[in-house]
């Protein structure tokens, strides 16, 4: 008799429908803009879309379409693709499954809608720069790039007056690509919305602070998706409102995402999108946890450095200070607080061959988990889109080996 | 209490059997195609010889990458746990185990009380596993069990820079090529190994004193070439090999 399990009914997070609707029909919206005469820019995943909502541009996210290959297992095909045409295989993998897809208009949604300009934001590594300028090429439209200075320990003034110069000329670059003035009362707005879906994005994932965890950093992998891509509407703001409650209901309700909870552990990189679910299960089948992770908490995690009243300008000192975009001090501060946020018993580290700006520096972070919390750490070394460079028996191997060392 | 361990391997398959803690017997065979039989096949050779049958056995705990293969058994622990306790039961003092099989080089911290407190193992990749030994040594046409001997007649190790067991062997075929002698070359290639097996032995931090296992610590070349990097004595017990097999029937105790 096939039934399904209450128990594991109950588990599951409701609003998962409501995100599917909504990625459903802006990916509609986005591939029929030809038809409509709205606009589409490809936007980096760090890049400041707001300015984009308030000028009604359809944002397009090559990075949130390489995460959705992934998730589909059509990675290694896209990538040979790319291969094929000279990319080397050390190019990441977002790169990599885009140019493949943008060929060959394969991939599970059947290629991103062309390109009317395109904005590429340095924050989040170097590799945007030459994938955007191949996109410009390949598509003959403009591309405007935004470039953000590294913190090291500071961000001194003349580094953010240089990034709001650039802001005001992203602005009259949309100015001239829209063929009409912005309004800066909208543009105020969408500022508004996008601090308050960045909020309450930020609640959901405090909530996984509660013991036991209400929800995992495998569901915000997936919940993730509407801040990266439409944050500053309404839409957004009502949708982690949502999620927000159920996640209170959650708590109230006494329902953990993995039952019978024992361990916590938190997640640093990016997620193995191919792997997600496999990886879910083989820790909760340890009742291990993953409660809390550096990746998804990246964009909120710059909310302190953003005036409301003063958007356009204080998000220049936010964009430039994303996480990945810092120096190895501030990212130990940021992981430091994490492990007493969420109070966990270790760390999962994935050295993600694609991203070697968020993988470069966690052996580092790794010795200070070690010696300042006495906490075990495990290295999994994977690729966020290319399986080729997932191995299943060394990482069980590790993740078991790993979970002995707790449970000892 | 009688109890057994079994560690399928990548190349091997090795079994011990235990009373409390006396080691009544080890084995070895070849792990071959089917990594699930060889598990069960090791376990009835060594029982052969000791005269033991399955139902004397109270409790078996099986490791290696084939652990979850021995459906026999009544656990399956990794090997990380079971290398620390057995290194732990063959000398309390080890504090560091460098770990080298098939497929793969481990390298664990342990407490005094033989508790894993850090590991590593190497990346997706043959270079610093037996497999590369046994590569280069089909390359060079010498029998594996050979090259520790041969490694210690060796003047001048050459160098071998790349990593990868592919290209590693190119470089082994041009040096063939080019004249260098068997000696030289099969100490560079120990050195390589030991390079690469030292860099992840120093990322988990060496702690003294160092005990090897895994088949290829019954390569004298590779101990050797390993003490040198390290700067340290590296000790190599008569059970290095079936250490993980001995740890996982140590294990098998607490079941």
């Amino acid at each position: 008799m096939s039934g399904t399990d209450p128990e594991k009914e109950k588990r599951k997070i409701k609003s998962v429908q409501k995100m599917k609707e909504i990625m459903t029909n802006y990916y509609i919206e986005a591939k029929g803009a030809a038809d409509t005469g709205k606009k589409v820019a490809w936007i980096t995943s760090g890049g400041p879309v707001e300015p984009l909502i308030a000028m009604d541009v359809i944002p397009v996210y090559p990075e949130n379409h390489g995460a959705m290959i992934g998730a589909s297992k059509m990675g290694v095909e896209l990538c040979e693709k790319a291969e094929e045409m000279g990319y080397p295989r050390e190019l990441c993998s977002y790169a990599r499954s885009d140019i493949g897809c943008s060929v060959t208009n394969g991939g599970p949604i059947g290629g991103l809608p062309k390109p009317d300009f395109l904005v590429c934001c340095n924050n989040i590594c170097g590799t945007v720069m030459k994938w955007y300028e191949v996109a410009s090429r390949y598509y003959g439209v403009p591309l405007f790039m935004l470039d953000t200075p590294f913190t090291h320990r500071k961000f001194p003034p003349a580094a953010k007056q240089y990034v709001i110069d650039q802001i005001y000329e992203y602005i009259e670059f949309l100015e001239t690509q829209c063929g009409r003035k912005m309004d800066y009362d909208r543009m105020q707005e969408v500022g508004r919305l996008s601090v308050e879906g960045l909020r309450l994005w930020q609640e959901v994932l405090d909530s996984g602070a509660h013991k036991p965890a209400p929800i995992t950093a495998f569901d915000a992998f997936f919940h993730l998706a509407l801040i990266v891509t439409l944050r500053g509407t309404q839409e957004t703001v009502d949708y982690y409102r949502q999620l927000r409650d159920e996640m209170k209901e959650r708590i109230e309700q006494g329902i953990a995402m993995v039952p019978n909870e024992k361990y916590r552990l938190l997640w640093d990189n990016l997620p193995v999108w191919y792997r997600t679910k496999w990886l879910s299960e083989k820790f909760a089948a340890h009742g291990a946890c993953l409660v809390g992770d550096t990746y998804t908490s990246a964009w909120s995690g710059v909310l302190p450095l953003i005036d409301e009243d003063n958007f356009l300008e204080s998000m220049s000192q936010a964009y430039s200070q994303v996480y990945i975009n810092v120096s190895l001090d501030i990212m130990i501060n940021t992981l430091r607080r994490m492990i007493e946020k969420y109070d966990v018993d270790g760390v999962v580290m994935h050295s993600n061959r694609s991203c070697k700006p968020y993988s470069l520096g966690q052996y580092d972070l790794q010795r200070m988990v070690m010696e300042e919390y006495g906490l075990p750490t495990l290295m999994l070394e994977a690729d966020m889109v290319d399986e080729r460079s997932f191995s299943e028996s060394q990482i069980e191997t590790r993740i078991d080996a790993f979970m002995e060392t707790i449970k000892s | 209490m009688i109890t057994a361990g079994i560690d399928v391997g990548s190349i091997t398959a090795k079994a011990a059997v235990l009373n409390e803690a006396h080691v009544l017997g080890t084995r070895v065979i070849s792990t071959g195609y089917d990594a699930k039989k060889a598990g069960r096949s090791v376990l009835d050779a060594l029982l052969e010889t000791l005269e033991i049958s399955v139902p004397d056995i109270q409790t078996i705990v099986a490791t290696g990458y084939g652990r979850n293969t021995v459906d026999f058994a009544d656990k399956a622990i990794t090997e990380i746990t079971c290398h620390g306790i057995g290194a732990h039961f063959l000398n309390p003092e080890i504090r560091f185990i460098i770990d080298v099989g098939g497929q793969d080089s481990k390298v664990i911290r342990i407490s005094e009380a033989g508790k894993v407190m850090d590991f590593a193992m190497n990346d997706k990749c043959a270079a610093g596993t037996g497999r590369f030994l046994e590569v280069m040594a089909r390359a060079l046409e010498v029998d594996l069990d050979k090259f520790g001997d041969i490694f210690l007649k060796a003047q001048h190790p050459s160098k071998i820079s790349s990593v990868c067991t592919v290209f590693a062997e190119s470089e082994v075929i041009s040096l063939i090529a080019k004249g260098e002698s068997r000696e030289n070359i099969i100490a560079g290639i120990h050195d390589s190994v030991a390079a690469r097996i030292s860099a992840l032995a120093k990322r988990v931090g060496v702690t003294e004193p160092v005990m090897m296992t895994g088949g290829v610590a019954k390569n004298i070349g590779a101990v050797k070439a390993l003490e040198k990097k390290l700067e340290t004595s590296i000790r190599v017990s008569e059970f290095a090999q079936v250490n993980g097999a001995i740890g996982a029937a140590l294990l098998a105790r607490n079941i």
